[in-house]
This record gives structure tokens, C-alpha cells and sequence, in this order.
């Protein structure tokens, strides 16, 4: 790869101060062969082995869903980027993300899946000593054990370090007796392994422990009844004095709570990557029906009405896979940049992400929050078929609303992407207030009254500019005025988490579209850049709105006046026919009949 | 066993079909190129269970440019050893069968494996022509397929029931529906695909003996109108009326 001719990657948090070249960034249309096939594998397995049985995945049939896992683990998918001396693949993490997406689009073993490869195996592959990883990896790399991850309790969901779960050292000191109760366990019903994180004595902080199904002491509630992913297995699980051997502490003592925030910052791109996935096949199921189905005499994919649904959801799923592709890539570079160091691909593999914890945080939020509005919309162009219990939209419509839960909610997700970008800046990693102080000037000087370039891209990009100087006047004024109290603000810290969430996703794809433009021209990316178009719009307004709220929030007198022009000023967008850009976008996936980008 | 199995390059059924060149050639612009199914799902995979069973090599075949490697790769991640692509354009069956005929004779396979036909032109004789250039007997649309040492016992669909067959080796088969099972190619597979020999061989040079005139796509669809069944009047009245056949 022409990695010398590359600038220095931007660091977690980044975007808002620096810029980035578009030559710079990985786009989708840039995966090699062996990707394309590694996901087609997996598109075909959700075809042929799991479309087909999804109505007796639904009601849970006894059996199956651990047998599908199997069947995935004997194609290899369990472990793709598990190293290849432990059973697995050995690939990159941008491939595994590329699976991950193709299995998006599997409902309830979406989330089987995700659950065992995610939150179940990580924590064991990533903080596991040589013996515990050679006990337990190979054998979830291959599906003969299944696993799950037990850190939320009846008290104890987003204030994770809370829980009551406790662990006592025997007194011959070669077990911990473990007690407690845990809720919402993913895969429960049917795993192997379970990591189970507990306090030890008083400690204030969790520990993280490796249990097996054998252990006496372990019991399950029944299955929960569930709005969707109704064929996932979610139970709440009870350790009644359950003894432990000490060997089978993960990691070190007190550091559970580590363990579980690096392991869902990787949970949390990796949910993008899935959400990506399934908003791609609902927009297929929906163009499908929108140009089967006829009303007045025509199909309505015909209509204005529902062009403009279609056209609004493909560009936000553009936008999405833009976004967190980009992002993958700065995590993949930054892992191998620690690897080349000499650090060990796993704990390469943890620092890599948590560099880009933020990303992870806002791509969750943003993705999650797509694939809503898109399965919601599907539904609407199905009309009265979306709302029967035959239909797959239904299915997409109830599975989807779960992302914007778990993985950390969204409002927690919000407010830890504003937490750590602040917290970079406090600890000198990230220069917030310089440029801030520079956009706080500027809104007392003359704007500036150039004439714009020739250029779309770099018109694009001076907005794109704009749109960060938007969110550094408002970060920055909040985190003056409010200062200690800001944390207790939380309508401005989802304010700004939502204005970074649009900048960091419409500069993804200004980025992806330019990249796309130097390889294959302006003419062959016609509706690209009607993407780029309606989402930039789309942007500022959001950035706008979310921006006024905030300051209307804290600020004052001719301070809140200036700022609120300086918004305007900012966030200003020429007009364009958007109606028009929409309809081009529209015709491109009726043509297809599928989501075709 | 030696066995050399045909594959070539077919558009995904989704694709929006078009011709360019005065309606000469298909247009190949943003068509998305899959393994011929019947090359695949039937006679490459029962190529490799028999391998599987008893030993030997797979070998693939393939006429044509690089653009067939992605679709070459697929058919190594599912398990054949080694791939031939014969670097030639070919614009017929029999500069294909021709040319395949070559290294087929080159290799000394036991067995020659096709697909019942190219879900794209359809023409079916590439393993007729084949069988008659390598001076072994042909079997086609073969559903079921046997071999024990030297002899193969082959099962076809035949009108209204089922033949089966016996035929000492060498011998060229088509593959129909039955043959085997679609496989997906696992990871392992995928990876190990890096790693095997695709040998690109200069072509012999067959000069091609039929030269396509045009395509043209079938009219396309009429409005259909939905008759109750409970009315065969109105049918007849329509008939008569409007579509003026009866
Ligand atoms: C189907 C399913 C599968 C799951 N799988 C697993 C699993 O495998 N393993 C596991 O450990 N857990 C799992 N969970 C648990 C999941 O992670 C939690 O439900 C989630 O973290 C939220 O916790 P909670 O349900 O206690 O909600 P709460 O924390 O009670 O939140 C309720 C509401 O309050 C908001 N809120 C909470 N705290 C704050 C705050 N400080 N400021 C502002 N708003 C706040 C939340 O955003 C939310 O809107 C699963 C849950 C479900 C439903």
C-alpha cells in the first residue's frame, strides 16, 4: 500500500480541528477481492441458512439457532479476525467489519452472532492470558462453544460499574464464590461460556471473571418476551454461590470495568457495521415492493411522495457506510502503526480502538438511528402489508429498535462522545481550545466575502470547514460558560453530540464522493453526488438547529445575538433543487430494484 | 483421478442486460459477474467431492481474459487445486471447446466436467464439441454421477424417467440440477484460493467458425389485466373485443 504517500491520519477526535485529504480515506468501493468474497460468504449463509428458517428462529425452535452458529463457524465466520494459531482467520479488522455488515441483515442471528464473536469471545482473545486463550478460542472460533457476556443486572444497566454481583475468595484460596444475578444476557440460553464481570469483597471496581456452563450454581429465568430479535435467546442468569477457580480471572482485579468500556467501544463500530448492513437490505425489500406494487394505475414507486422516502433512506445508508468505513480505516492504520512499534496485536488491536472511541460512540448512535428511520419508512411504503406479521419490513421494523439500546444507549452514547472529546482536550491530545478561542474571534471580525471556488469539492469543503467551526463555537461556549456544570447540561451535550455526529458523517462522504470522482470521473458518479448534495443540506440544517437549541440553552445578550449569527453564518448552504437531487438518487435504486451503491 | 471441470463466467441473474456494437456484444458495463451456476453448484462441487472421497486433483478451466480471475478464485476458495485460463477472447463454442480440448489433452484427465450450459447464451454444446475433440464418449445432463476405478456410472433425466449409465474413462459430463449441492466457500478457503496456481497458457489460436449478426432483447412485457374468475363473460367479451383473437 502507497502508505508513504499518506498524511498523518487524524487521531480519535481529530475532525473537529483538522482537515483531511480525500485521497487520504478508505471507501468501500476500494475492497480488494478476497474481502468481496469473505462477504458474499457471508451474504450467501444469510440466504440460504438463515432467510429461509427465520420464521422458526423467531419462535426460538430448540437447538437451532446454536446449530446455525456452528454452521457459521464451520464456514469460518465465527472467526475472521482471530489469530490464525488460535483457529481463526487471522484477517484485519476492516474485514471483519465487512462481515459483519453482510450478517447485518440476518435479524435475530445478527445479534446471535454479534453477541457470541463480539462482547462474548473478545474479552477472553483480548485480555485472556496464553492459557485461558488457548482453552477457550479455538473452540468459539469453530462454534463447538458458544458465548455470552453477563455485565448488566436488574439495578445495574447503564451505570454498568453499579452492579451487586459479588465474588469471594474460598478460603483455601483456589476459588472465587461467586453470587448475583444478571439481566438482558444475550445468547444465555444456550452458551458454553460466560463472562461474568463481579466485585471482589468490597472492591469499588469489577472484576471480570470465565465461567463455564458445568459450574454448579449457575441457573437461568426463562426466556424474556421481546418487542423483536424474538429468535435471540436473552435471559436473566443466577449464580447461587457458584465456585470459581482463581485461574479463571480474566485480566487483573479491578480491571473488569476497563475490560467491558474497550470491549463496547469495539461493539459499538462493529453495531454500524451490522445497522449498515440491515438498512441495505431494507431498502432492497422496499424499492422491491415499490415497484411491484400498483395504485392508481401505476407502481408506486412512481410517486414523488415515495421516491422521496427511498431517496432519503439509500443517502443516509451512503452516508452511514461512508462514515464508518472511514473510521475502521483509522482504527486498522493506528493498530498496525502500534503493531510496527511492537506491541502485541491484541493489545494493538484494544489501544487502536479506543483512540477512536469517540467515532465508535457517534457512528453507534448514528447508525442505529438510520436503520430506525429507514425500517420505519419501509414499513410506510408497504402501506397496510408493512404492518402485518407476514411481512419481513415488520420483522426489520421491531429487530431494529434494540440498537438504539444496547452497546451503551444512545443518550449515554451522546454523552460520552462530547465526555472524551473533552477529556482528549484536557489531557493536551486534542487542541479544542485553540481553535475555538480563533472561531470566538472571528465571529467579531469581517466574514469573509470571497468568491466561491469553481470547484464543487472545495466548495464542499469550505463548508465542511464552516460546519466545524460550528461546532467548536458551541463546544467552546459551553465549555466556558457551563464549565464543572456542563455534565449536568445534558440537553447541550446531546446538542453537540448530535451537531459532531453530522459533521464527522457529512464530511465522510464529501470525502468519499471526491475520492470516487479522481477514480472514476464526474460523470460515472452522477448520483453520488446528488447523495453528497442532499446530504450536506441535510447537515447544515441539523447542525443549525441543534447549534441555535444549544446556545439558546446557555447564552445571553449580544453574546447569544453574535453567536446565533455566526451560526447562520456557518451553516449557510447555496439552494439547490433538493426535490430534483432526491428523484435522481430514487430512480438509480428503482432502476437497480435493489439498494444498488 | 485427474478431473478438469469447465467454468466460465455468467451474469448475476439480476443484471439489466444491454448490447453495444451495433447490438453485436453484450455489454458487460456494470454487470456483476458470478460463476456459471451449473459450472459451480454442480459439476465443480461434485468434482471436489469426489476428490474428497477418493483422492486425486481438480483442476478448472476457463476461456478468457483476466476478468475471469475474481470468478476463477471463487472456484479455487470452493476447492479446486489449480486453475488454466486460456488468455483468449473467445466469440464461440467451438473456439472454447477447442481450445479447452488442447490443454485437456496437455493434462491427460480422467474425467472432463461442464455445466448442462451458460445460463447467459445457452448454447450447450461446449461439452458435445469438447467430447468429439478428445475422442471420448459425452455424457450430458447428467443429474447423478459415480466412479469407481476406471468405470463412471452416470444417472440423466430423461423424458418422463430416469437412464442410467455406465462409461470407462475418460469421459466428458454436463452437470444438471442434482449433481450436488451449492457449497459456500468457506474462509479458510477463500484464503487458501491466494495461495493455489491460476496458470494463464497462450491459446492455440482456433479461429472462431460462426460470427454473431445481432442480439435483441424479447418485446417487452404487455399490460396484464386481471379477470375475476367468476365472470368467464367478461374474458370472452375482452377476447373477442379487444384483444380480438376469438
Ligand atoms: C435484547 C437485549 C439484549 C441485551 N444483551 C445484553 C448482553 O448480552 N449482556 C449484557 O450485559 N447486557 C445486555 N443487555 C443490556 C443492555 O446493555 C442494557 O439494557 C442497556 O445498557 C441499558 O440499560 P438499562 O436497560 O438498565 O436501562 P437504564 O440504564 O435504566 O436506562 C433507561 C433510560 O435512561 C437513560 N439513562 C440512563 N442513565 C442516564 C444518565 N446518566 N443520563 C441520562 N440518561 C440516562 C437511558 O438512556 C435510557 O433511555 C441487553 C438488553 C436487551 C434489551
Amino acid at each position: 500500500m502507497s502508505t508513504e504517500t499518506k498524511e498523518k491520519a487524524l487521531m480519535g477526535g481529530e475532525f473537529l480541528i483538522r482537515d483531511v485529504r480525500a485521497k487520504d480515506v478508505f471507501i468501500p468501493e476500494e475492497w480488494n477481492e478476497e474481502q468481496v468474497m469473505m462477504k458474499q460468504t457471508c451474504l450467501d449463509f444469510v440466504n440460504q441458512e438463515i432467510v429461509p428458517l427465520l420464521e422458526r428462529i423467531e419462535k426460538q425452535e430448540e437447538g437451532l439457532m446454536p446449530s446455525l452458529l456452528e454452521k457459521a463457524g464451520e464456514l469460518g465466520m465465527l472467526g475472521i479476525s482471530i489469530p490464525e494459531e488460535l483457529g481463526g482467520m487471522g484477517m484485519d479488522f476492516k474485514t471483519s467489519m465487512l462481515c459483519t455488515e453482510a450478517l447485518g441483515e440476518a435479524h435475530s442471528f445478527s445479534v446471535a452472532y454479534g453477541a457470541h464473536t463480539g462482547i462474548g469471545t473478545l474479552p477472553i482473545l483480548y485480555y485472556g492470558n496464553e492459557e485461558q486463550k488457548a482453552k477457550y478460542i479455538p473452540k468459539l472460533a469453530s462454534g463447538e462453544w458458544k458465548a455470552c457476556y453477563c455485565l448488566t443486572e436488574p439495578s445495574s444497566g447503564s451505570d454498568a460499574n453499579s452492579g451487586k454481583t459479588k465474588a469471594t475468595l474460598s478460603e483455601d484460596g483456589k476459588h472465587y464464590i461467586i453470587n448475583g444475578q444478571k439481566m438482558w444476557i444475550t445468547n444465555a440460553g444456550f452458551a458454553d461460556v460466560f463472562t461474568v464481570f463481579a466485585k471482589i469483597d468490597d472492591d469499588e471496581n469489577l472484576s471480570a471473571f470465565i465461567l463455564t456452563k458445568e459450574m454448579e450454581g449457575i441457573t437461568l429465568n426463562a426466556e424474556e418476551k421481546k418487542m423483536g430479535i424474538k429468535g435471540s435467546s436473552t435471559r436473566q442468569v443466577f449464580f447461587n454461590n457458584v465456585k470459581v477457580p482463581v485461574e479463571n480471572l480474566l485480566y487483573e482485579r479491578g480491571k473488569g470495568f476497563k475490560i467491558a468500556v474497550n470491549i463496547l467501544n469495539i461493539g459499538r463500530i462493529k453495531l454500524a457495521g451490522g445497522v449498515m448492513g440491515g438498512s441495505k437490505g431494507v431498502i432492497t425489500y422496499a424499492v422491491t415492493y415499490a415497484n411491484e406494487r400498483e395504485q392508481f394505475g401505476r407502481p408506486i414507486s412512481k410517486y414523488g411522495a415515495i421516491r422521496n422516502k427511498l431517496a432519503q433512506m439509500a443517502i443516509k445508508t451512503y452516508v452511514v457506510e461512508s462514515a464508518t468505513y472511514r473510521a475502521t480505516q483509522n482504527i486498522e492504520d493506528e493498530i498496525n502503526h502500534l503493531v510496527e512499534g511492537g506491541m502485541d496485536k491484541g493489545a494493538a488491536t484494544l489501544k487502536g480502538i479506543a483512540s477512536y472511541a469517540p467515532e465508535c460512540a457517534m457512528l453507534k448512535v448514528f447508525g442505529s438511528e438510520v436503520l430506525d428511520y429507514v425500517a420505519d419508512e419501509a414499513v410506510q411504503i408497504y402501506g397496510g402489508m408493512g404492518y402485518s406479521a407476514e411481512t419481513r419490513v415488520e420483522m426489520s421494523y421491531r429487530d431494529s429498535r434494540i440498537n438504539r439500546i444496547f452497546e451503551g444507549t444512545n443518550e449515554i452514547n451522546r454523552m460520552l462522545t462530547v465526555d472524551m472529546l473533552l477529556k482528549k482536550a484536557m489531557k493536551g491530545e486534542l487542541d479544542l481550545m485553540g481553535p475555538a478561542m480563533k472561531v470566538a474571534n472571528e465571529l467579531m471580525g469581517i466574514p469573509d466575502f470571497s468568491a466561491p471556488s469553481d470547484n464543487e469539492f472545495e466548495r464542499m469543503r469550505e463548508v465542511i470547514g464552516r460546519f466545524k467551526k460550528a461546532v467548536l463555537m458551541v463546544a467552546g461556549a459551553a465549555a466556558q460558560k457551563l464549565a464543572m456544570s456542563l455534565a449536568k447540561e445534558q440537553e447541550v451535550l446531546m446538542n453537540i453530540a448530535d451537531m459532531a455526529i453530522q459533521l464527522y458523517a457529512a464530511e465522510s462522504v464529501v470525502l468519499r464522493v471526491e475520492k470516487l470522482a479522481e477514480m472514476k470521473g464526474l460523470d460515472a458518479i452522477k448520483v453520488e453526488l446528488e447523495i453528497m448534495r442532499s446530504f450536506m443540506f441535510e447537515a447544515s440544517e441539523t447542525i443549525n438547529k441543534s447549534g441555535r437549541e444549544a446556545l439558546m440553552s446557555f447564552g445571553e445578550g449580544d453574546e447569544l445575538r453574535m453567536m446565533m449569527l455566526g451560526m447562520k453564518r456557518f451553516t449557510k448552504m447555496e439552494p439547490f433543487n433538493i426535490k430534483e437531487s432526491r428523484r435522481v438518487v430514487a430512480q438509480a435504486i428503482i432502476d437497480a430494484n435493489k439498494y444498488c451503491f | 483421478m485427474k478431473i478438469l471441470v469447465c467454468i466460465s463466467k455468467a451474469p448475476d441473474t439480476t443484471s439489466k442486460i444491454a448490447f453495444k456494437d451495433n447490438n453485436t456484444a453484450f455489454d458487460e458495463n456494470g454487470v456483476q459477474f458470478i460463476v456459471n451456476p451449473y459450472d459451480e453448484w454442480y459439476a465443480l462441487v461434485r468434482a471436489i467431492e469426489l476428490k474428497e472421497a477418493q483422492g486425486g486433483s481438480v483442476t478448472t478451466i476457463t476461456v478468457g481474459g483476466a476478468d475471469n480471475d475474481p470468478i476463477i478464485r471463487k472456484a479455487l476458495a470452493i476447492g479446486a487445486d489449480d486453475a488454466i485460463r486460456v488468455d483468449m477472447e473467445a466469440t464461440d463454442a467451438f473456439q472454447v471447446a477447442s481450445e479447452i480440448a488442447a490443454k485437456a489433452k496437455e493434462g491427460g484427465f480422467d474425467l472432463v466436467l461442464c455445466g448442462k450450459e451458460t445460463i447467459n447464451n445457452n448454447g450447450a454444446v461446449v461439452g458435445g464439441m469438447l467430447a468429439e475433440l478428445l475422442d471420448a464418449p459425452y455424457i450430458p445432463l447428467a443429474t447423478k454421477l459415480d466412479v469407481s476405478g476406471t468405470t463412471a456410472e452416470i444417472t440423466r433425466d430423461i423424458a418422463g424417467g430416469e437412464e442410467v449409465l455406465t462409461a470407462q474413462l475418460p469421459v466428458v459430463i454436463s452437470a444438471a440440477k442434482g449433481m450436488a449441492e451449492q457449497r459456500i466457500p468457506n474462509m479458510r478457503g477463500i484464503m487458501a484460493a491466494r495461495s493455489k496456481a491460476l496458470n494463464v497458457a497462450a491459446p492455440a489460436g482456433t479461429e472462431a467458425s460462426t460470427e454473431v449478426k445481432s442480439y435483441s432483447l424479447p418485446p417487452a412485457k404487455g399490460d396484464c389485466t386481471y379477470i375475476d374468475a367468476e365472470n368467464p363473460a367478461e374474458l370472452i367479451k375482452k377476447l373477442h373485443e379487444e384483444a380480438k383473437v376469438i
